[in-house]
């Protein structure tokens, strides 16, 4: 998957850029949980029709909602070949849809919301783990490196297949897995060592 | 400018065996504003810059800063002191370039709109103002070099210590980092390999072996690491 395939805020003035973090992570959840319930083709349907709607109310370029679709049919097209042939067509377009339709809100609530709009609303829903010694700051913190973290292991994956080709080791599962692995930790690390010296372990 | 005391340092990696000291018994006092460190690969600079926030702790001695133990008043310590890595992807923390700024500033007990100005101020400052909403991983090598040293300077450090900032810079990037060095008001500890970042720098230190084996101007200290390597 291409780097510039993972959704990033996409700055805007639509009612859906305006809405708040806290309403749209909301929606996300709430959205989980119905499709966990609704599994009909029509239901799917139903759920990803609004999803594309609100693409098109936050006036998003095609080709960004396009990049995603593509990305996201490396996994759908086989997850839906193989639940047609072991369940039904039903099932495979209730379980791909869904798959579907939540990975697009997601894209659509991270190109929509500030990152740290989205962290000052995790830490405020958290704010009650204090109770329980866990820092609310951290969760949120969490959070925004998990955002972070998906591009920069994308690059890191992407160097890694450079390299790879550049030793003619194409085809080997281990010459790439192995130095992303190593390099991911090594990144890890570093990222650590950074985010002491700017006083977040304190 | 800040006094920095490294009395009676040392410090090993790894144990038993694998033991390896980095740094042997270094005394240095620091209260010059620019003050460059140089040395070869494992000489024990980087480890030496890391004991000046606390992120290395010494094995013996102590190190101070305006009388602050980076040991025993580490918070304190790394509030006063800003550190800037070679490798600039491994310190942004955020997706976009306004919100890696604006992230050194959280816990600082500041309001949304002193965050958003500061955070402004920052971006014009160091001539990210175009890239606030940018994507962080898509920005060059030299101006992520320049945004990790907003999001540090953003903070308004007392000291900054850079180590090796300008490593996978090219020349025309190296030479904006050092425009901007040279213009900061604050204290500059600057590990470098690119000897000609320390022109008209106050103070240089020689390290060889975890020693300081010179600390003198620039011209003799650099003319000291020349003979050292060619030895």
């Amino acid at each position: 998957m291409p780097v510039t395939a993972v959704p990033l805020y996409l700055p805007g003035a639509s009612p859906v850029h305006r809405l708040g973090a806290g309403p749209k992570l909301l929606l996300l959840l709430a959205t989980g949980v119905t499709l966990a319930v609704w599994r009909s083709p029509w239901q799917v349907a139903v759920a990803l029709g609004a999803v594309l709607l609100l693409y098109a109310v936050a006036r998003l370029p095609l080709r960004v909602l396009a990049r995603q679709v593509v990305a996201l049919a490396w996994v759908a097209v086989p997850l839906l070949a193989f639940q047609w042939v072991f369940a039904s067509w039903r099932t495979g377009v209730g379980v791909v849809g869904s798959f579907v339709t939540l990975v697009l809100l997601a894209g659509l609530v991270t190109l929509t919301t500030r990152t740290t709009a989205m962290v000052d609303a995790v830490v405020r829903v958290c704010g009650w783990l204090r109770k329980f010694g866990v820092d609310p700051e951290r969760v949120g913190l969490l959070l925004a490196l998990g955002i972070r973290s998906v591009h920069v292991v994308l690059g890191l994956a992407q160097e890694v297949r450079e390299a790879q080709h550049a030793r003619g080791l194409r085809s080997s599962p281990r010459a790439f897995a192995v130095p992303l692995i190593v390099r991911s930790l090594r990144h890890a690390d570093r990222l650590g060592e950074a985010l002491s010296a700017r006083g977040v372990d304190d | 400018m800040p006094e920095i005391r490294v009395a009676s340092v040392s410090h090993s990696f790894g144990d038993g065996a694998t033991r390896r000291p980095v740094l042997r018994d270094v005394d240095v006092t620091l209260t010059e504003h620019r003050i460059g460190v140089v040395g070869a690969n494992g000489s024990g600079k980087s480890t030496f810059a890391r004991l000046l926030n606390g992120l290395v702790h010494p094995d013996s001695g102590t190190v101070t800063v305006d009388g602050r133990d980076t040991v025993r008043d580490g918070r304190e310590v790394r509030r006063r002191v800003g550190f800037c890595f070679t490798d600039p992807d491994a310190q942004i923390v955020m997706p976009t370039v306004a919100e890696d700024i604006a992230f050194g500033l959280r816990r600082r007990g500041l309001t949304k709109d002193e965050v958003r100005a500061r955070t402004q101020g920052a971006l014009t400052a160091y001539g990210l103002e175009g890239h606030a909403d940018h994507p962080a991983h898509l920005l060059s090598g030299g101006q992520k070099q320049l945004l990790a040293l907003a999001s540090v300077l953003v903070t308004d450090p007392d000291l900054l210590v850079l180590d090796e900032p300008t490593t996978l810079l090219d020349l025309r990037n190296a030479e904006m980092v050092r425009r901007l060095v040279d213009g900061l008001s604050q204290q500059v500890v600057l590990v470098t390999h690119h000897l000609d970042l320390l022109d008209g720098f106050d103070r240089v230190l020689v390290f060889d072996d975890g020693r300081v084996v010179h600390d003198g101007t620039p011209a003799d200290a650099v003319a000291a690491y020349r003979s050292l390597v060619a030895r």
